[in-house]
């Protein structure tokens, strides 16, 4: 059966899944992987075309859906939320640091990171105290939410989202867009859904 | 509610129901009797109104202005609507503007799972926060050998400063400054833990909504044992201490 989305060989085209870790702990996408056994369920929907599972180094064209990990917190952040948008059609918020700041924010409060920099990485050490200028991307004056870089289409809270969570609104996100309609309302989310921490 | 001598005599309309309300009864009271939620965070009951949150905001026929619920005495032939869209969005923006402006960190809190603002949150479908945040710096006042202040968690509620006032009579509480400005203070704003009127009493804790005000040593890495308590009874039991000599064992 062919459907708009439809690769020309009778089979629907798979969407097109990506994850991207930004300033979090990661443990957003450790909450992903216990979907476990849905996890094949899902991989009959999409391919998995991103993420720190995947060895690509480039944010690939033509995303589906992209999950989000993280606040926005420094140089990195900021070039891969900015690929991320500019090539996805549904951008999720994943997670309460993507979503609020969270853990990451906690910094803020204390205003400019070079104090803390410098701290951690010259005061603190008993050798080579040097704050790192190569690889380690420069911090930016805040860690922000996502939505303060890029449009967001859909919030997902928890620190981190539960598995079952993940499943609720990545299946549903599925079977919409599968069915050409778009991102779906969410307002049939129940408190179990929308809880922040 | 205080006892009452009359029968409730007022007619008044919420959301369509007709119910008959007591004289001198707010919106929130009667709401609350006939089972009508009314999400509420400064008010708790047992303590005086303050009506500064406006979470409980509700409209009445005739009159534009949203009322708070808590603050309203009923009148008869009053018509209350509890909530419309504007009135649920204009308590959605409030839950927001509270996240705004603290550092509310649910995941790192003594309260997580706990906490009114966060059900609020929850209860209002506040999935972001469209506002920016303000990131305040704020203070966390340790020095109370029993109890923690933390300033980041604070919705200026002022129930603790009622408590203190109205139950343990210690008005160890104020809120100093204005506006954005605005803080919980012990005394003339001294440590906590210096506070002479304090009595220890943890009632400020209990009523506290959010995790500003929390026991020490519940969260991660505060859990101190005392397992000297051992050998302290035992040589009370020995010794007698707590018993007249003629029981000793």
């Amino acid at each position: 059966m062919s459907t708009p989305n439809g690769n020309g060989n009778g089979q629907p085209r798979k969407l097109r899944f990506a994850t991207a870790w930004l300033g979090g702990c990661s443990g957003c996408h450790m909450s992903f992987l216990d979907l476990d056994e849905l996890l094949f369920d899902l991989a009959e929907h999409v391919e998995v075309v991103f993420g720190p599972l995947t060895d690509v180094k480039e944010f690939p064209p033509d995303v589906d859906i992209a999950l989000v990990e993280g606040a926005v917190t420094n140089d990195d952040n900021v070039e891969l939320g900015r690929a991320v948008r500019a090539n996805t059609r549904v951008v999720v918020s994943f997670g309460d640091c993507a979503v609020t700041g969270n853990v990451t924010s906690l910094r803020n409060a204390m205003g400019d990171p070079d104090p803390m920099v410098r701290r951690v990485y010259v005061e603190h050490p008993d050798i080579n105290g040097a704050v790192p200028t190569e690889v380690v991307p420069a911090l930016l004056p805040q860690a922000e939410p996502l939505h303060e870089l890029i449009p967001v289409d859909v919030y997902m809270p928890g620190c981190p989202p539960s598995a079952e969570r993940i499943r609720n609104v990545l299946f549903r996100l599925v079977e919409s867009l599968e069915a050409g309609q778009g991102i779906p309302a969410m307002d049939w989310r129940t408190p179990d859904d929308l809880r922040f921490g | 509610m205080s006892r009452r001598a009359s029968r409730p005599s007022l007619p008044v309309t919420i959301d369509g129901e007709e119910y008959l309300a007591y004289e001198g009864e707010t919106i929130l009271d009667l709401a609350r009797r006939v089972g009508v939620r009314i999400p509420t965070l400064c008010q708790l009951d047992g303590l005086s109104v303050f009506g500064g949150c406006r979470l409980c905001v509700v409209q009445t026929e005739g009159d534009h202005r949203l009322k708070p619920a808590c603050a309203t005495e009923v009148t008869g032939d009053l018509e209350v609507t509890t909530s419309t869209h504007e009135i649920r969005e204009h308590r959605r923006r409030i839950v927001e503007l509270l996240f705004a402006e603290g550092n509310h960190i649910c995941a790192f809190c003594v309260s997580t799972g706990h906490c009114e603002l966060q059900d609020l949150a929850t209860e209002h479908n506040v999935d972001h926060i469209h506002y920016d945040y303000e990131y305040p710096r704020n203070t966390v006042d340790a020095s109370h050998p029993k109890y923690l202040l933390d300033r980041d968690r604070c919705v200026l509620c002022t129930r603790c400063v009622r408590v203190c006032d109205e139950f343990e009579g210690a008005h160890v509480w104020d809120i100093a400054q204005r506006g954005s400005e605005s803080r919980i203070v012990a005394g003339l704003d001294i440590p906590w833990g210096e506070s002479e009127s304090c009595t220890w009493c943890g009632k400020c804790v209990l009523v506290c909504p959010t995790g500003a005000l929390s026991f020490k040593g519940r969260s991660t890495g505060e859990m101190v044992h005392d397992p000297e308590v051992i050998a302290f009874l035992s040589r009370a039991r020995r010794e007698g201490e707590w018993v007249g000599r003629k029981e000793q064992v």
